[in-house]
């Protein structure tokens, strides 16, 4: 653990999850979405959680946002918010 | 009117929170051992004794496979019906839904497909070695699962869906995750015929030829169950986006 | 004051993510906003969870190094005989080949004993992280994206019924096929 790389990945951390929240385009959500996943894994890993992070890094930013991306192209790209 | 009464909400919640995070007499700051969660006896005896138990250097894989076995097994049953679930909510038949996506007679982009046909190979030996090390590096059946479906999902993105499933087709991928938990259950059965409870490894060493201690049984019991774990993840995410790229129709893709 | 900082900056951010989490899932209109609202609800405990099992400094992943031979008694005790077949006079070598033989009969009654100079070394608890809630989390992330799955499938059903995800447009659908 490094308190600074924690701070610094910490405070990436909000940018990006108010960004998957926040564009209209869901598409560049659901990549919003696995920049979000994948901080958060970089974060487990400087925190000793080595194993959540491998987790993390094949399902959140791997698998999830697939999944994401793959429904947003079977229904509407747009949304109202 | 529904926003504003949502602000509030969230901000009384976090408000809450803050305030219980801050407390310096009742909750304990990031990063001190003597925390009531790291302190306990439990998570104490996690770290020491876990190599004396099962000879394995990785306390997670451990934990994870062996002291709490059933939670586990339970966890790849969720696993289990939610690919099921979704089976049941979005399976159509293949002749009266449209194509979703582009142009199905499209061919398939030259450089992409040859590029995952070096790749695929590369990941899914990867996913083996992950699953194989789980117990002394970071690893195991979750995440060895995990990427060894991204590898079926990579061909069925490089090509489209019916190239993916003539590598691993839809019943192969339904009986592979009930495979699973069959093969996790029974290990767990294997030594209560030995008089042992349920999932308690450490008997097999009688079944397992060439183990000869009730602790390397346990290691390589939990690599049987991790295995197992992995049959069931990869065939479930593999179906979960099959059926969420083509509406339930698999067959065509993105 | 820079000690409480550092002591709770952690759990300041997991309780900011948490809000926007839940403030994705009630006010925003769109089914997928919304269950990206989950998920960030969802990854904002698990940082709680991780940053719970944090130790000090000098503490380090929950694997033991050297594949754990240091640690392992049995490796020690092959270590042990091997090393008096070839080296007979080594004294030491005694002594660790007896200890882990003994204590592998010991209950727990006699748990001290395990911390006495001789035999295989014992794994200091304050110098790993706590193996625990990483475990929690582990299944939880994938469960997680299991359950994620499903209520993509569900939002899919919706679209193809009613042909929108705004939750506002499906409410009046909802309530015009009531009426009719």
């Amino acid at each position: 653990m490094i308190f600074e790389l924690d701070v610094l990945i910490l405070l990436l951390l909000i940018p990006a999850a108010v960004m998957a929240l926040q564009i209209r385009d869901l598409l560049a959500a659901s990549m919003a979405f696995g920049i979000y996943s994948f901080l958060m894994c970089l974060l487990w890993a400087e925190m000793g959680a080595v194993d959540v992070a491998f987790t993390e890094a094949a399902v959140g930013a791997g698998v999830s946002a697939v999944f994401l991306i793959a429904t947003v192209y079977c229904t509407k790209r747009k949304s109202s918010d | 009117m529904m926003k504003k009464l949502a602000g509030i909400v969230v901000f009384m919640v976090g408000l809450l929170l803050f305030y219980g995070v801050s407390n310096v007499d009742d909750f304990p700051g990031w990063g001190d051992p003597d925390s009531p969660a790291n302190a306990s006896p439990l998570s104490q005896y996690f770290i020491t004794d876990t190599i004396k138990d099962s000879e394995v250097p990785n306390m997670v894989t451990a934990v994870l496979a062996d002291y709490r076995g059933y939670d586990t097994m339970f966890e790849t049953v969720v696993i289990f019906i939610a690919g099921i679930a979704i089976f049941a909510v979005v399976r159509v038949s293949r002749n009266n839904s449209p194509v979703c996506g582009g142009n199905k007679d499209d061919e398939p982009d030259l450089i992409i497909t040859t590029t995952c046909r070096l790749l695929v190979p590369v990941i899914q030996i990867f996913a083996l070695y992950v699953l194989a090390h789980g117990h002394s590096s970071p690893g195991g059946g979750f995440q060895g699962g995990v990427i060894m479906g991204a590898s079926f999902i990579l061909v069925a993105v490089a090509w489209d869906l019916d190239t993916a499933l003539g590598r691993f087709s839809e019943k192969a991928a339904i009986a592979c995750a009930g495979l699973g938990i069959i093969i996790y259950a029974g290990f767990g059965l294997a030594s209560m015929f030995y008089g042992e409870e349920f999932l308690n490894y450490g008997i097999t060493h009688k079944l397992l030829p060439g183990v000869e201690s009730p602790e390397m049984a346990r290691y390589y019991g939990m690599l049987g169950v991790e295995v197992g774990v992995m049959f069931t993840v990869t065939s479930v995410m593999f179906l979960i986006y099959g059926l969420l790229s083509t509406r339930g129709r698999m067959s065509g893709g993105l | 004051m820079e000690e409480f900082i550092q002591s709770r900056f952690n759990y300041w951010i997991y309780v900011i993510l948490m809000m926007i989490g839940l403030w994705g899932m009630i006010a925003k209109n769109n089914l997928i906003k919304k269950l990206i609202g989950m998920s960030v609800f969802q990854t904002a405990i698990i940082l709680f969870y991780v940053s719970v099992a944090v130790k000090s400094e000098n503490s380090s992943i929950p694997i033991l190094p050297h594949h754990g031979h240091d640690y392992s008694p049995r490796a020690a005790a092959a270590h042990a005989a091997h090393g008096r077949a070839t080296s007979s006079e080594d004294s030491e070598d005694h002594h660790q080949d007896e200890h882990p033989h003994v204590r592998s009969h010991d209950g727990h009654g006699q748990h001290d004993s395990k911390y006495t100079n001789h035999g295989p070394k014992v794994p200091k608890a304050d110098n790993y992280a706590n193996p625990l809630p990483h475990v929690l989390m582990l299944t939880a992330i994938v469960v997680g994206v299991a359950t994620l799955g499903l209520a993509l499938a569900i939002s899919q059903k919706i679209y193809r019924e009613y042909g929108t995800l705004e939750e506002d447009e499906l409410l009046e659908k909802v309530r015009a096929e009531d009426d009719v």
